[in-house]
């Protein structure tokens, strides 16, 4: 019997307890945060979306070379001596034309790496953390600055460089041939009939530098 | 003059007159209540576990049980291909209606009772065992075992608990004398002292002698009517973590909506009954500013707001606890019931009889 009544008592007296507590929360304040219209205020180096400031980057790839699972793509067009790129905010030399820098934050794992190896600190972590999309496509990022119309000019410029350099290493290379075959034939119309020519034939092939038929020519004539 | 007297007036007809009346409950309070049932239920909810609760559709989320209410219209109404059809589409019906009848002869205030009979008591608690049969049919008619154990656990709960429901009304009705719950409502006249949860109206020993019974009462009626509507922590007919939903796991739109707005419907019922025969029904606990200011028209609509209040305020508790306890089990359950309820009950008659005897 008096365990019978303390088990009521003790009933009662439990539940009046907990009824206090939960009446108390009722007047604690929420800890609900109305996120799109108020928004948490996040710690000072949270990862999320990466930006990349193309005023300061140098093409350097080390950014792609440091992401563990590839979401960065970068190719890079090697400016022409004549142009002039201008420098990074911390003085670097830009030498390269960025022509194509995509992130897929889809794939981006937030781990930061990438951060870090940039010379020129100009890819970093930012606080925007709304960046859903529709379409798995719009989740890859292009970040340069050139327009492809821009970028084509710069690739077909720079091909036309490396072409021309091609070219004069080639007509160099096949003068430097040429002069060989020369003065090997004359060595040995030297040694037939040791005529003295030589030396003004070559002075002449020097001072026009491309032409090559002219000293073919030349040639023919010598 | 009451309602009725009015309407009466009004339309020239007893029967329109009668048919108005009793539709008043169902459109000027049972759906507003519901309404803001729902939503108080939500924003208690939420405050206790110190989050916010609906703040989006209008401020602070108070058009929020309107918006859903809107969204459960527009549903598909979907009745599963093997369901019993008559069976599964009467019970949401059944189940209202029974606990819509209840409101009948619940007094809000001296000038409205839908029936001012001289066995509302008895009339309520015979009426409001017609849910019963109707949640057992849906949990029948739906052919889904988690339905049907909530029906089961439902019924057996109900059935249980009506006993010391109905022992607690009877030694009020000892005391008072009477069955009628205007009439009960009107001998409670007066200040608050005047209650029955502090020994009824009158003077002398008995009245101090009653208090602690009263309360023992009280604590056994109201633990009892929670367990009738099936709300935590007798919760487990609808038991969300063992059966999907209980009885109304296969009911969808405003079919679902019937048994929502009964259980709420339900919760304002007991909680009218608990006022009415302890805590002095529409009386005012404090006097009436009517008779202060001399306006007599004033007095039935101050009636109504503390009948609403006291019914709120216990409205209120259902939630505070429905937040603070966890579920009992089913063998719990019925201890609580048979092995301490009734028994204290039982006791509490025999000595609230004696000592109205002396």
């Amino acid at each position: 019997m008096k365990q019978y009544l303390g088990n009521v008592i003790n009933a009662l007296m439990t539940i009046l307890i907990g009824m206090k507590v939960t009446f108390k929360h009722l007047f604690v304040p929420a800890v609900t945060i109305q996120y799109p219209t108020v928004k948490p205020e996040l710690p000072e180096r949270e990862r999320n979306r990466l930006y990349v400031n193309m005023d300061d980057c140098i093409g350097c790839d080390q950014c792609a070379r440091a992401c563990p699972v590839d979401c960065i793509e970068i190719e890079t067009v090697k400016s022409l001596p004549t142009e002039d790129l201008g420098k990074t905010s911390n003085g670097k030399r830009k030498a390269l034309w960025v022509t194509k820098f995509n992130i897929d934050i889809g794939k981006c794992c937030f781990c930061q790496l990438c951060v870090f190896p940039c010379p020129t600190e100009c890819i970093y972590m930012t606080d925007v953390y709304e960046f859903s999309e529709y379409e798995r496509n719009n989740l890859v990022y292009n970040f340069i600055t050139l327009t492809p119309q821009e970028v084509e000019e710069k690739k077909s410029n720079y091909a036309k460089f490396e072409e021309e350099k091609a070219a004069q290493k080639a007509a160099a290379a096949k003068k430097a041939a040429e002069e060989k075959a020369a003065a090997a034939a004359k060595k040995e119309s030297e040694e037939k009939s040791a005529s003295t020519k030589p030396n003004e034939e070559t002075t002449i092939a020097k001072k026009d530098a491309a032409g090559n038929p002219q000293s073919g020519e030349k040639k023919e004539e010598s | 003059m009451t309602i009725y007297n009015f309407l009466l007036k009004l339309t020239g007809s007893g029967i329109l007159a009668s048919f108005i009346q009793s539709l008043l409950p169902l459109f000027v309070f049972i759906l507003p209540f519901a309404l803001f049932a729902v939503l108080l239920e939500r924003k208690v909810s939420a405050h206790m576990q110190d989050r916010l609760g609906p703040m989006r559709v209008g401020y602070h989320g108070i058009l929020q049980t309107v918006a859903d209410i809107l969204k459960l219209i527009q549903k598909e109404d979907i009745t599963p291909t093997d369901t019993d059809k008559p069976l599964f589409n009467i019970a949401p019906i059944l189940v209202f209606a029974g606990s819509y009848a209840v409101f009948a002869a619940i007094p809000f205030s001296s000038a409205f009772i839908g029936t001012n009979i001289s066995l509302g008591l008895f009339y309520i608690v015979a009426v409001s065992s017609l849910v019963v049969a109707g949640i057992l049919m849906a949990g029948w008619a739906s052919n889904n075992k988690y339905s049907l154990l909530g029906a089961m656990r439902s019924a057996a709960q109900i059935v249980s608990y009506e006993i010391p429901t109905i022992m607690v009304i009877l030694t009020i009705v000892m005391v008072s004398g009477t069955l009628n719950l205007n009439t009960l409502s009107e001998m409670q006249t007066g200040h608050f002292w005047n209650w029955y949860i502090l020994g009824g109206p009158g003077a002398g020993l008995s009245k101090f002698l009653l208090i602690p019974f009263m309360v023992i009462g009280f604590i056994i009626i109201y633990t009892s009517t929670l367990a009738e509507v099936n709300r935590t922590p007798f919760d487990i007919p609808e038991a969300e973590s063992e059966l999907v939903a209980g009885y109304h796991t296969e009911y969808s739109g405003m079919k679902f909506a019937m048994f929502f707005l009964a259980e709420y419907a339900n919760m304002f019922a007991v909680s009218a009954i608990v006022v009415a025969i302890f805590f002095g029904g529409f009386q005012s606990p404090i006097g009436y500013l009517g008779n202060t200011l001399g306006i007599h028209w004033l007095i039935p609509i101050e009636q109504f707001f503390w009948f609403t209040m006291k019914g709120m305020f216990f409205v209120f508790v259902q939630m505070w606890l429905r937040w603070t306890l966890p579920r009992l089990r089913v063998d719990q359950l019925m201890a609580v019931c048979w092995k301490y309820m009734i028994p204290i009950a039982f006791v509490n008659l025999i000595i609230i009889g004696l000592i109205t005897y002396i």
